[in-house]
């Protein structure tokens, strides 16, 4: 089989450097990269382009990028749980491009598949529409979006095997399973790495042709932003 | 009387029907859950990836990998389904969800609706929320009547950025229940004691009185 395992992170993030585009998997804090987030905040590097759903939290997650101050645009939707975030938009300290969830999915998933472009109702009639092509298909109007490019897809699975298939768990495949395969370079990192012929054909979410690199992360924290409970 | 939240919830959770796959928002529109009837059978889609949502865990259950799109941990009931965020937004796309239930900082009387900015002020993203009100057929919006300056919620034309355009169909305030028609915003229902003066009074644009304007039924 072909092996796409690496040794650890810093391997893992091989010709990462000042500029970059990266796509980074997750949802608030579900799913996210810690190991390959952590390193990137760790390294010498900055003034990447990140395309995320969301930015973290103050001090986890994205936060950390924010907090050294690595990124210059960033790419999202919904932002509205990071402070230090918030203060770099607001004082045009960085650039932000906010984008409808659905649109920034389909962008991965056309980067991912090979389709350049394609049509979404989201945004018609509001400022995301601006400059945008708009056509009209049964009487419905539609913008035209294109598929992202990016350098690297920064990915957190569940569980891998060595030749790069994932699963993932719960909601934690979000953004994940559409960034894989969806830039030059993806990178993954898995809760469990196993040794090839370890998982069942059967329950692969990603195939290991999307995959570059893979590495078991060596820790996870897995915060839980909004920690709600029901009593009875 | 006006309504508090759990009542406009419970309102809303009248609209419900057997078989709906079901979208809330955040804020009140999450309440909703908490009144399914009991004779219908309805499902839960959060768009971070989960069908068939149930109740927050309890204490010792919760787990990072299981959230909803306002990040709070859940749990999954019988028959429940996880997926990519591209699948799930074709399910939204797609109309394959039967009704949405978002909040609201405006809507006017042609149905647009603005919920996701307001300038200079407070920008915290649109999330999902575009991709609902141009796919979603059945959209209803739950909010307040007012904001908290006492400004009326129901506009003539929103004065905030939109969120999106002919899309709101029906709005479950604390006041009323008003729908978006050609002909402007038509009074269905009262608040339980609301009289139609005070609706009027805290409406702006164009509002349709009918000759008899039921009260709400919140109990049954």
């Amino acid at each position: 089989m072909i092996t796409k395992t690496v040794a650890d992170v810093s391997d893992a993030l091989q010709g990462i450097e000042s500029g970059k585009t990266l796509m980074l998997g997750g949802f608030g804090l579900c799913g996210i990269p810690e190991n390959l987030i952590k390193a990137i905040a760790d390294s010498p590097f900055n003034e990447f382009t990140c395309i995320s759903a969301n930015v973290g939290v103050d001090d986890f997650g994205l936060g950390l990028l924010f907090q050294k101050k690595k990124i210059k645009t960033l790419i999202g939707s919904y932002v509205g749980e990071n402070r230090e975030f918030e203060r770099q938009m607001l004082s045009n300290e960085i650039k932000v491009v906010l984008t409808p969830m659905g649109t920034l999915a389909e962008k991965c998933r056309a980067a991912q598949m090979g389709i350049p472009a394609f049509y979404t109702p989201a945004g018609y009639g509001t400022e995301v529409a601006e400059g945008k092509e708009i056509r009209s298909f049964q009487s419905k109007n539609y913008l035209l979006e294109e598929a992202y490019q990016a350098d690297f897809a920064l990915i957190k699975a569940w569980k891998g095997d060595t030749t790069g298939n994932l699963i993932f768990r719960g909601t934690a495949k979000n953004f994940n399973a559409v960034m894989s395969g969806a830039a030059k370079i993806t990178v993954v990192e898995v809760e469990h790495l196993l040794p090839v012929g370890a998982l069942d054909p059967n329950d692969i979410h990603t195939p290991g042709i999307f995959v570059d690199r893979i590495f078991q992360g060596a820790t996870y924290e897995k915060r839980i932003e909004n920690r709600t409970l029901r009593t009875i | 009387m006006a309504l508090d939240k759990n009542d406009i919830a419970k309102r809303i959770a009248q609209e419900l029907q057997n078989g709906f796959y079901v979208n809330l928002g955040i804020g009140i529109p999450t309440l909703v859950a908490n009144y399914v009837p009991k004779y219908i059978e309805v499902e839960f889609q959060s768009e971070n990836g989960v069908l068939g949502m149930g109740p927050f865990p309890l204490a010792g259950e919760e787990d990072a990998d299981l959230i909803n799109a306002g990040k709070q941990t859940i749990s999954t009931l019988a028959g429940a389904s996880f997926f990519d965020s591209a699948t799930s937004f074709g399910m939204i796309r797609g109309k394959h969800i039967d009704l949405t239930v978002l909040g609201a900082m405006q809507v006017d009387q042609s149905g647009a609706i603005a919920n996701w900015k307001v300038p200079g002020k407070l920008v915290k993203g649109m999330g999902g929320a575009m991709d609902l009100v141009a796919s979603a057929d059945n959209i209803i919006v739950a909010m307040m009547h007012s904001d908290r300056q006492g400004n009326p919620k129901l506009k003539t034309k929103c004065t905030l950025p939109l969120t999106g355009v002919n899309c709101v169909k029906r709005i479950v305030t604390n006041l009323a229940v008003i729908d978006v028609t050609a002909a402007g915003f038509q009074l269905v229902e009262r608040a339980p004691n609301v009289v139609v003066q005070e609706i009027q009074k805290a409406t702006e644009g164009h509002l349709i009185i009918p000759q008899e304007v039921p009260e709400m039924q919140l109990e049954y």
